[in-house]
């Protein structure tokens, strides 16, 4: 139950809207159950839905539209490489193709152990710095720019044991 | 040359995304100055004076767009853009880490001038660790009564939120975002009526970019004169190039509009790597027409007036250049990948015209297409055209009908290639 264990958060995020304009709240609320749970549930959907005062199939349809959502559990850890024209220009589908390779999967797989998703996405808004790619886990989202493949293998051994222990 | 910065402030002075050290450098003069001594018509005033334009892309005049606030309906709304999702494009970024409190002075006074009580900056979900920075900056500003109640003992308050998108490049479409913040899905509205009548909650509401706004405290601090000064005529002020691609030395630029591709590229950017030559030049982006990169195009001054002479607009100013070892229609494959995976769907022309775009680039890239097929997805694209509610249809044909005019030989290779092989 995020209402309960989040009420203090909850109530600063609802704050940044007019009284009569809750229903901006749903994406900052989204981030609030995904963070707790690695990904959004049916049950966080209904509990939102209610803080708000718009229907679940409301709430879903916004999980849906917008890619940073999960609602259902994957990879541990998301390794997203940008491929987009500005980073390709800069040897980022090689990169990605090498990194693939060491692992063992290809682009939109998870590794055996079901801990690491390989994914290509779109710019980041850190062209300069290609090859780069973010990972998305419990943590949130980081940037990891100007990588070499045996870079991006080190970041993603340290993730694993991080995981682990 | 430069030698001053305006925008990129933190590359001369460290750390300036400290309070204490923004202040001391002139930080929230402009602010306490106009919020105390000038009206908030004279802002408003001295922005259109200055010929500022918007950074966002569409370069639409600032402070024009200021005055078309509906004053008989309030309250007004300030929104800034921090979308930031075109591709190639890297500044808002920089500005938000580096110098964050110039940035939030230009919100403070866009909101004096238009009498906002309350301003919000929206981010794409990926700049979380920005927004939170933000927030606690924005706290700092309130516990300096720079930002909050009665603003310098006056009747000014005002309060700074930030607001997290969530993965989509759509919601940088001006209404689209205002959707989003509403909550709901990140569609464009519309249009007219525009946001300066019909905006945020229906309310009156000015959408600017991070880095218009940025602009905005040295505009009220040194004046219109001064800043009519820097770029030309038509295109006043500093911009910053987003420089990425085939350079030497990709990274941001903030140079005077008006500066020539060459120089951006050759002198600032340390010119193209391992000897080969410049082909193509993106100048705003993926949704550029593809500029071909002969001498007249390197010697094209970029601003808002020279670029489209050689056939394409200066938008955001992200410069996306591509040498010799690349085929055009790869160019096409990658962008149109970009605009399938971001097309909302909300109008057919756009959904199943790049839906169909797609497919056709998928197969000349795979090399199971022949020249008919070229001559299909120009003609795809030329139906699309003029069909879309929002500009991310027209943007999705730009590289598509500029790359196959322009570029032809490199598509009747291609084609060519498959029909000796078949
Ligand atoms: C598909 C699309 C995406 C856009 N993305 C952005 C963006 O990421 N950032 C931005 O500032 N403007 C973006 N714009 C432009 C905005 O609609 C709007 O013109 C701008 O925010 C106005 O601010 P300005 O006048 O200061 O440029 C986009 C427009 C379209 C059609
Ligand atoms: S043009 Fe495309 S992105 Fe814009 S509203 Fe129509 S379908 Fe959506
Ligand atoms: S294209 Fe990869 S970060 Fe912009």
């Amino acid at each position: 139950m995020i209402a309960e264990k989040y009420a203090a958060e909850i109530e600063i995020i609802l704050a940044k809207y007019p009284p009569d304009q809750k229903r901006s709240a749903v994406m900052a609320l989204l981030y609030l159950a995904q963070r707790d749970g690695g990904y959004v549930t049916k049950g966080d959907m209904v509990e939102i839905s209610e803080i708000l005062g718009i229907t679940p199939t409301e709430v879903a349809s916004i999980v849906g539209f917008y890619t940073l959502y999960h609602d259902q559990p994957e990879g541990v850890i998301r390794i997203q490489v940008c491929n987009d024209l500005p980073c390709a220009l800069r040897g980022a589908d090689e990169f990605l193709e090498k990194l693939c390779e060491n692992l063992g999967i290809q682009v939109g797989e998870t590794t055996p152990d079901g801990l690491v998703t390989i994914e290509a996405v779109m710019c980041l808004a850190a062209c300069d710095k290609a090859p780069m790619f973010q990972v998305q886990s419990a943590d949130g989202l980081s940037y990891y720019e100007d990588q070499t493949v045996s870079s991006a293998l080190e970041v993603v051994e340290t993730l694993r044991k991080q995981d682990a222990s | 040359m430069m030698n001053e910065f305006i925008l990129l402030r933190h590359r001369q002075i460290p750390d300036l995304d400290q309070l204490e050290v923004y202040r001391q450098h002139g930080g929230f003069e402009a602010f306490q100055n106009a919020v105390t001594a000038m009206n908030p018509n004279d802002v408003t005033q001295e922005v259109k004076a200055s010929g500022l334009r918007g950074r966002g892309g569409a370069g639409f005049p600032t402070g024009l767009k200021w005055t078309f606030i509906d004053n008989e309906n309030w309250p007004h709304y300030v929104v800034a853009n921090a979308d930031e999702s075109e591709p190639g494009t890297f500044k808002d970024r920089e500005i938000m880490e580096g110098n964050p409190f110039q940035f939030l002075e230009g919100v403070a006074l866009t909101a004096y001038a238009i009498q906002a009580t309350e301003a919000y900056i929206y981010l794409r979900g990926e700049f979380w660790q920005i927004a939170a920075s933000l927030d606690q900056q924005i706290e700092e500003l309130e516990a300096a009564g720079l930002l909050g109640e009665k603003i310098f003992d006056t009747d000014f308050s005002l309060r700074i939120f930030t607001h997290l998108g969530a993965g989509a490049y759509l919601c940088g479409e001006e209404t689209a975002l205002l959707e989003s913040m509403e909550g709901k899905l990140g569609q464009p509205r519309l249009r007219p009526p525009f946001p300066p009548s019909y905006g945020l909650y229906g309310k009156p509401t000015v959408v600017n970019n991070v880095e218009t706004l940025t602009n905005v405290p040295y505009i009220i601090t040194r004046g219109a004169d001064w800043y009519t000064s820097i770029g030309t005529e038509k295109s006043t002020g500093p911009k910053i190039f987003s420089l990425s691609g085939r350079v030497n030395k990709p990274g941001n630029y903030e140079l005077p509009l008006g500066t020539t591709f060459r120089e951006l590229i050759f002198e600032h950017g340390g010119g193209i790597p391992d000897g080969r030559e410049i082909k193509a030049i993106m100048a705003a982006g993926a949704s550029s027409s593809l500029i071909i990169a002969n001498e007249e195009a390197l010697d094209t001054p970029m601003d808002y007036e020279s670029v489209p002479n050689v056939g394409a607009d200066l938008g955001s100013a992200s410069v996306i250049v591509i040498d010799d070892t690349v085929s055009i229609d790869w160019v096409l494959y990658k962008t149109l990948h970009f605009f399938s995976h971001e097309s909302c769907g909300k109008c057919t022309p756009c959904r199943e015209g790049i839906y169909w775009m797609r497919h056709i680039i998928d197969r000349i890239h795979q090399d199971e297409a022949s020249w008919s097929d070229v001559e299909l997805l120009n003609e795809v694209a030329y139906q699309i055209k003029g069909k879309c509610l929002c500009a991310l249809g027209e943007f999705a044909i730009e590289a598509v009908t500029s790359g196959i005019e322009r570029f032809e030989s490199d598509f009747r290779a291609k084609a060519a290639e498959i029909s000796s092989e078949g």
